[in-house]
């Protein structure tokens, strides 16, 4: 490992255990749970073989797959209604200051400090009151409002980063206000759009509260599928499926990630 | 206002904030007004007729002679809410800050990735996260197996679906909300005040008491309140790692609008929690003038 040792802040103890002790405490239920997947013994958590038949098991059930098709109908519809909302606001926003911004700020930021449960409830009274029968459309309205903010945050800061004589350029060389957006502005945002839409997705496809509660009877998503498994008891088979949810979110949070790293 | 309406600003701006207001501040201000209505017969309200009932019902209720007697429960699940969510803080702090620190004095590169590393689970499915506990902590799982082995005789850990285990829960899903905002802060520590404060003769202790602690402590602030804020709220871990027998204000709120179907108690309860997390945020705004979550 490098480290510079001249750094004075090295003389403190015990700061390199306590990160590993951290990391470890972060990563190992993960490790142990994807491990636990393959494991070919029925009562889940004592090593007797390695087996993928468990995801064989998961993957022809059913109800399992009704689920996870509920669950990509709902993050698909929620990414690109929120993306297209944060995507435009975020354009308004970066166009110098106004009165009333923080108030929008704020506003935008709402969904983000709001606990959980507080919004699901709020959401199913409105939806009760106002008479809409709950079911995938309610969860998909409820899921939009949390995931704009998430599409909108690295939109925003991708604007932030760039150069406004760009699109003054454009404008100076008679593109008008659309051209200008879709051949200047649009290349060089694209990777912030992307990069917003794919936690959009990932966080609209993990949720279980606002959900469970907007949902109604009818509408089963994958998480509230899992939580059903979860509540009659520990079986390999939750185990593959909660493997593989896990996976998903990963790979899509680090694709999320390596994107936003592209440079303009 | 007709200038508004015709600059362009306005029309890209409107879509998401109409949005969010009408689903969600519209609503919170509904379950306001909601908690102030009378619970209707059969669950549900009664639209129009008023009652602080709700309210009342949080400390007192009506024993056989319909005199109200105080109750207790519910304060018991407030107190219970707050202590956890403070002792999560507390082990969050122990572990983040340090972490933190080890963070920031690492090279560039390695930064990014560790902090990568900090975020990853917190985008991954909360439930999933918890259950993975489940297997580690039930009696027979991995921990239990593993001290048996080592010939510590457990006769069974019995920790799963006990405060301790929540607490072991709660700790493990909001960590990184601590990481996150003290790295920043730590980030932009100059090394070289550190340098200065052990040259003028400070020991380790006093450098850290007078030196790294002040300017961390709007990081510090901002992790303690995006970690006792969340866990206040949380619903999936007492529920799976309490088992439903440790119920915390977010499980409270929840089975108002399930079996107990009392919806103006229970938006009286989300009210309140509201209210807390306003005035947490609001009081930390005035102190750093910024908000908690512009730190991450």
């Amino acid at each position: 490992m490098k480290v510079d040792a001249s750094n004075p802040l090295w003389r403190f103890r015990g700061i390199t255990s306590t990160a590993m002790l951290f990391f470890a405490y972060l990563y190992l239920p993960i490790v142990i749970l994807i491990a636990l997947s393959f494991n070919e013994n029925r009562l889940a958590t004592i090593w007797t073989g390695f087996t993928t038949d468990w995801y064989v098991v998961a993957l022809s059930n059913d109800d399992m797959l009704r689920a996870a098709q509920n669950s990509l109908v709902v993050a698909v519809s929620a990414t690109v209604i929120a993306t297209i909302a944060a995507t435009l606001a975020a354009m308004g926003m970066s166009r110098g200051r106004f009165r009333g911004e923080t108030g929008v700020s704020a506003m935008l930021a709402l969904p983000l400090l709001v606990p959980e449960v507080v919004t699901a409830i709020a959401t199913l009274l409105f939806f009760v009151a106002i008479g809409i029968k709950l079911g995938l459309v309610t969860i998909i309205i409820a899921h939009t409002v949390f995931c704009i903010p998430f599409a909108y945050l690295p939109i925003r800061a991708r604007l932030e980063g760039m150069d406004p004589s760009l699109t003054e350029a454009a404008n100076d060389l008679y593109a008008n206000e659309w051209k200008a957006f879709r051949r200047v502005t649009l290349p060089l945002l694209w990777p912030g759009i992307l990069s917003g839409a794919m936690l959009s997705f990932i966080i609209s496809l993990d949720d279980f509260v606002i959900s469970y509660f907007v949902g109604g009877a009818g509408a089963t998503t994958l998480p509230i599928y899992i939580f059903g498994m979860i509540r009659i008891g520990i079986t390999p088979e939750v185990n593959a499926i909660s493997a593989m949810m896990l996976l998903v979110s990963i790979i899509f949070v680090s694709v999320s990630f390596l994107i936003d790293r592209i440079r303009y | 206002m007709a200038q508004l309406f015709r600059s362009k600003r306005f029309w890209l701006i409107a879509p998401a904030v109409v949005y969010i207001a009408f689903f969600m501040a519209i609503p919170l201000m509904q379950m306001a007004y909601v908690s102030i209505l009378e619970r209707g017969d059969y669950g549900g309200v009664n639209w129009g007729a008023f009652s602080v009932d709700a309210y009342v019902n949080f400390l007192f209720e009506r024993d056989l002679m319909d005199n109200l007697v105080l109750n207790t429960d519910y304060i018991q699940i407030f107190v219970r809410s707050f202590g956890l969510s403070a002792m999560t803080m507390v082990f969050a702090l122990l572990l983040g800050f340090p972490t933190a620190f080890y963070i920031s004095m690492q090279s560039q590169g390695r930064r990014n990735f560790l902090i990568f590393l900090v975020t990853i689970p917190f985008w991954t499915n909360i439930l999933v996260r918890n259950y993975a506990w489940m297997l580690l902590l039930r009696n027979g799982g991995l921990i239990d197996g593993f001290l048996n082995w080592a010939g510590i005789e457990t006769g069974g850990l019995d920790i799963l679906y006990t405060p301790y285990a929540v607490s072991i829960g709660l700790t493990y899903t909001y960590l990184p909300f601590m990481v996150l905002p003290i790295y920043a802060s730590l980030e932009k520590l100059d090394h070289r005040l550190v340098e200065a404060a052990f040259d003028l003769g400070a020991d380790k202790r006093r450098a850290m008491k007078r030196v790294i602690l002040p300017l961390a402590a709007p990081g510090i602030a901002a992790g303690c309140i995006l970690v006792f804020i969340p866990c206040l709220g949380a619903y999936v871990t007492p529920e799976l790692l309490g088992g439903g027998k440790f119920m915390m204000i977010a499980n409270l709120i929840g089975s108002q609008f399930g079996a107990a179907r009392n919806w103006p108690f229970g938006a009286g309860l989300g009210f309140v929690l509201l209210a807390l997390v306003l005035i947490s945020m609001l009081a930390y705004s005035l102190k750093f003038k910024s908000l908690p979550e512009e730190k991450i």
